[in-house]
């Protein structure tokens, strides 16, 4: 209570904690004091002078946005005050001499609060007749960022956004007085992950989008809430539409989950859905070409394949799903699977799962997992097996919170620091799936050095955070689970894509059921045999073993839904195999990717996230639904529709054929009563991988593959501008290793895998464990799987390319 | 019958009676009320309009169909900002904006109208939009001969909407450098900062490599700077951050 401030604005008696902003107190009343340079989430900075107040006993009118509020004061904003209504106005006067009358050709118009407020705050008339500042205009900030200087009012806002929020310092303010102006800095490109955010906070049309420029109007556009569809993340998004086209989307603000942030990917990547190699129509094969079909002939041709198959015999038939797919359509593909084609040989992940996962996953599906509240209050926080800012980066921004307001200390946990090597505290080295055992350590027993200091401040720490993603190893996420209880922190399992938690959730592993249900769980399938009926006897296969066994002649139809094998899959040479073999392949997907022009035989279009509504789970196990924005290509159907069709032309039922009651299937399903308890593993030897005496003596490096945030992905073609920030591939090398091979910095390097090669820039870093080098998984031309052997190990040796011929082709 | 008064008076007299009936007749009765209208109508003379040989004029601000207009040297007035659009009340109007380029320019600035289009199956023909146009680009003409048979054919283009090239003139697109020279100051006026000429000034994502500061102006796809003659307006100038300054 002691903390409490009471006083009056325009007379109105209000109670703020201290330390409260006038200007936030205002804003509780109801009183919005004009502004422009203050952001809730940004420090105070008074740049701008526009939110003037008068303040009882004080000569001058101060910054709302800078002033905290004082015991018994009266405060008069310009709706009482007329010295603080013409302060306001001069304000106004002064931003408005050397501003340019752009605001017909200005992106910004329409939705302007420099607009808005002349117009409320403003007084008629200017008294300014002079020519006006001009500069060269606009300034490409980067590719995705034009900056019209002239029209900037120097709020300092996307400086402040870039310096505390996003931590790319490389947009300032320079110059001084008349000519002070936003730029950058000479040598280092704009580059950040989260620029389009400053172009949504920029207060006027300064910093405007390249891709939106000039294509519509704020009124002329129809609004609909989405939620991004690329990674795990979850940001509620807003997409603007106009004769049916995306214009642009926005971040639409959601304190839970993004806050009032996004990253460019999922504020620019939209191109793929009226990308040429969109898929619009059924297609089937005809030779070497894929030939236009109806949706009735696509559908004979299925029962056809299918049918054959499951005469043929039992495990004929498997299903692959990537991780774009809406919760509704992960649920329809389980029991589609698993009730139509009576098959549990099915996966939604796109790498070897080490033994044990699927247990972990039911695990981690019935429990409560950490949200990004908890990361933000959290004192330290374990990340293993992640790099937040290249997969999932609005959690990126949350660890950077924790760490600029709370100096939380981060601990990464796995073979290298990526990305948060400015603000990780403490790196536990391990080899490349190994950090179950660095976790292990981190419980204090028997640790020393690094692990120790963790141990203790996972010890005094109230509520820590362990987030585990998707290359941690084996038994990672047990360990994680145990660590977080032992100091009653919480934990959670971060995967990379936004379909992936839903894909989870539903059950689309092998031996995964709906809810935290395992196949092998007598009480589990009763519990699911109430609503699907008869489920197959044994757990099924996963990825590896779907495609050896395909590959080996095993499998007759595979049903990849939103999956490439053949870019995505850990060993290239193994998809392909498999897809060669495989009598019939049947793609689900949006783009014309490698394998639907490759090896599909049936080809199912789908409709994009923004054509259809649905609901997404994030990292957090949030759930969020999403609306239709734009009408699709007259011929795509919802992934979830084309299976009750083709359920219907294999004489099945899914039991569903709306939405609303798919919906409701799922609420019925619900979730296991009571989690599965974590597997035990056998206690990780610390000591060794899973290399043998011989593999210590020979001199291969042990490959990490980590994805880009911008990458080839099949999300993100038809996007130039956004594609042009993407951080360039290159190998990262300790430079010891570095050392032994006689690689520089820069130097093209040349890894010789088990089946192919692959030439990339070399980047020295020490926090790479030696005897491990990092390369992108889909940044090149060649997918990373390209590397690897069958199994997905990925070994390599490594090549300095003579700095000849090869080199001055790519200068 | 002889009342004692001469008979040119009795017959003055009898007229005026009767013209006086008459009167009554025709202007206080509802019959004749009516009768009396095509009565006056046989006595006037023929009024038939030879449309459409001889249409007649209209009155000086008719609200006929659309025009967009050009400067005398060709460039279009309309910056493809859609304030005509937005204040029409009958949704009648599409703009579609893009970028003037170096080498094509249409319009003063920044911004040209790529498409336009006025369906004038909806037009009411209330002169919102030429009211809402900053650039007096969009102004009606007295024409009102524009029915047709299809639908479709009532939807303008911007093609049919835009206003002949003026004498001297030329079609658009112009080259950043023929406007510079000529030098036009095509806004007027001082506190109303000239058009820019600058439109355009950035490479497409699709051939620039990552931007730095030193490419305030990038190089490529303009002329050199010194090819170009200055543009009169500009007084700021392009002021460069200096390489380590205030880090
Ligand atoms: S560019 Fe926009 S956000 Fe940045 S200082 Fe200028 S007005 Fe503010
Ligand atoms: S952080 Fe993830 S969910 Fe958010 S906009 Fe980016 S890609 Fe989309
Ligand atoms: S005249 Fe009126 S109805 Fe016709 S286009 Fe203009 S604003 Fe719309
Ligand atoms: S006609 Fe006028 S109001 Fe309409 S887009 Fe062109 S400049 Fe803007
Ligand atoms: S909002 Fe207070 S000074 Fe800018």
């Amino acid at each position: 209570m002691s903390d409490d401030v009471t006083f009056t604005i325009d007379g109105q008696e209000i109670t703020a904690p201290k330390g409260t902003l006038i200007i936030r107190a205002a804003e509780q009343l109801g009183i919005i004091v004009p502004r422009f340079c203050d952001h809730p989430l940004l420090d105070p900075v008074g740049a701008c002078r526009q939110c003037m107040v008068e303040i009882e006993g004080m000569p001058k009118p101060m910054m709302a946005c800078t002033t905290t509020v004082m015991p018994d004061k009266a405060v008069k904003t310009h709706l009482t005050s007329e010295l603080a209504r013409k302060g306001q106005e001069g304000t106004l006067e002064f931003l408005l001499v050397n501003h340019p009358l752009d605001c017909p050709m200005c992106d910004k118009g329409g939705e302007c609060p420099l607009q808005d407020q002349a117009l409320a705050h403003g007084s008629n008339a200017s008294r300014f007749i002079d020519q006006k500042r001009r500069y060269d205009k606009p300034v490409a900030v980067s590719s995705q960022i034009l900056l019209d200087r002239e029209r900037c009012v120097l709020c300092a806002r996307c400086t402040r956004f870039s310096d505390q929020i996003s931590g790319d310092p490389f947009i300032e303010l320079f110059e001084r007085g008349a000519l002070e102006q936003v730029a950058i800095y000479e040598d280092e490109p704009y580059e950040s992950y989260f620029s389009g955010n400053v172009i949504q906070i920029c207060p006027v049309g300064a910093l405007t989008s390249t891709s939106y420029r000039f294509k519509s109007r704020p009124f002329d556009v129809v609004t609909t809430p989405s939620v991004c569809d690329h990674c795990s993340a979850g940001c509620t998004l807003t997409v603007q539409s106009r004769r049916g086209e995306i214009q642009r989307q926005l971040a639409r603000t959601n304190m839970a989950v993004n806050e009032a942030w996004n990253c460019d990917k999922g504020r620019f990547g939209f191109g793929h859905v009226t990308a040429a190699n969109r898929i619009t129509e059924p297609k089937v094969r005809d030779g070497d070409d894929l030939v236009t079909a109806t949706w009735t002939e696509v559908l004979r041709r299925m029962r056809a394949a299918i049918g054959a198959a499951t005469e043929a015999g039992p495990g004929r038939v498997a299903v692959l799903t990537g991780s774009r797919l809406a919760d509704e359509d992960a649920y329809a593909t389980s029991k589609y699977a698993r009730t139509v084609l009576a098959t549990d040989d099915i996966d939604h992940r796109t790498r070897f799962a080490p033994a044990g996962e699927r247990e972990e996953l039911a695990a981690v599906v019935g429990r409560d997992s950490a949200t990004y509240a908890d990361v933000e209050r959290a004192e330290v926080i374990v990340v293993v097996g992640l790099d937040p800012e290249e997969e999932v980066p609005i959690l990126h921004l949350r660890l950077r919170k924790a760490w600029r307001n709370r100096k939380a200390r981060i601990v990464v946990v796995g073979p290298h620091l990526g990305t948060l090597a400015d603000l990780a505290w403490r790196h536990v080295a391990t080899e490349p799936g190994a950090e179950a055992a660095g976790l292990e350590a981190l419980d204090g027993r028997d640790a020393d050095g690094v692990a120790a200091e963790v141990a203790e401040a996972l010890r005094e720490a109230t509520a820590p955070v362990v987030l585990v993603g998707e290359r941690a190893g084996a038994g990672a996420l047990t360990t994680a689970a145990s660590l977080a209880e032992t100091t009653a922190g919480s934990f959670a399992y971060v995967p990379r894509r936004a379909g992936t938690r839903g894909a989870i959730d539903a059950g689309l592993a092998a031996g995964l059921l709906p809810g935290g249900r395992r196949l092998d769980d007598a009480d589990d399938r009763a519990a699911l045999e109430e609503h699907w009926g008869e489920l197959p006897a044994e757990p099924g296969r996963d990825l590896h073993a779907i495609l050896t066994d395909a590959a080996a002649g095993k499998i007759d139809v595979l049903h990849l839904i939103g999956v490439d094998p053949v870019r995505d899959a850990p060993s290239t040479d193994l998809a392909r195999a498999a897809l060669a073999k495989v009598t019939t392949v049947i793609v689900q997907d949006l783009a014309r990717t490698d394998t639907v022009q490759g090896f599909a035989d049936i080809v199912l279009p789908v409709a994009a996230r923004q054509e259809r509504a649905g609901t997404a789970t994030n990292w957090e196990g949030r759930r969020q639904r999403f609306s239709r924005a734009i009408d699709g290509p007259d011929l795509v159907q919802e992934d979830w529709e084309i299976l009750v069709q083709v359920a219907a032309i294999l004489g099945k039922d899914l039991g569903f054929s709306d939405l609303e009651a798919l919906r409701a299937e799922v609420e019925r399903v619900g979730r296991r009563d009571a989690a599965h308890p974590f597997p035990s593993f056998p206690s990780v030897p610390s000591d060794e991988t899973d290399g043998d005496a011989d593999d210590q003596d020979d001199d291969r490096l042990t490959v990490v593959a980590r994805p880009l945030l911008l990458d080839h992905g099949t999300m993100l073609t038809n996007v130039p501008d956004l594609m042009a920030t993407a951080r360039p591939a290159t190998v990262v090398i300790n430079p010891t290793d570095a050392d032994r091979h006689d690689i520089g910095a820069g130097d093209q390097v040349e890894l010789t895998g088990a089946n192919g090669t692959l030439t990339l820039p070399a980047q020295l870093a020490t926090d790479v464990v030696p005897g491990t080098v990092l390369i992108p998984t889909n940044s090149t031309d060649e997918p990373s799987g390209v590397l690897a052997d069958r199994d997905g190990d990925l070994r390599v040796t490594l090549s300095k390319v003579a700095a000849d011929a090869p080199v001055e082709e790519v200068a | 019958m002889d009342i004692g008064l001469p008979p040119a008076v009795v017959t003055a007299l009898t007229f005026v009676i009767l013209g006086l009936l008459v009167w009554v007749l025709l202007t206080r009765t509802v019959l004749g009320r009516g009768f009396s209208v095509p009565l006056r109508n046989m006595l006037r003379g023929n009024e038939t309009a030879q449309y459409p040989e001889k249409p007649r004029p209209v009155a000086p601000r008719f609200h006929g169909r659309h025009q967009l207009n050009r400067y005398a040297d060709g460039l279009e007035k309309c910056i493809g900002c859609e304030l005509c659009a937005w204040a029409c009340p009958a949704d009648a109007i599409y703009v579609q904006g893009a970028d003037n380029t170096v080498e094509a320019r249409y319009s003063p600035g920044e911004r040209y109208a790529e498409d336009y289009q006025i369906n004038y199956n909806r037009c009411i023909l209330c002169g919102l939009c030429i009211e809402a146009c900053p650039t007096r680009a969009l102004t009606m003409t007295h024409d009102y001969e524009f029915s047709a048979d299809q639908r479709s054919k009532l939807v303008w283009t911007k093609e049919q909407l835009l206003a002949e090239v003026p004498p001297g003139g030329e079609d658009t697109p112009h080259t950043d450098r023929e406007v510079r020279q000529r030098g036009l100051n095509y806004y007027g006026g001082l506190a109303v900062t000239p058009p820019t000429l600058h439109g355009g000034r950035y490479k497409p994502a699709a051939t620039a490599p990552a931007a730095k500061a030193g490419d305030i102006v990038p190089t490529g796809q303009l002329p050199e700077p010194d090819e170009l003659p200055p543009d009169p307006a500009t007084v700021g100038g392009p002021t460069r951050p200096e390489p380590g300054r205030d880090r």
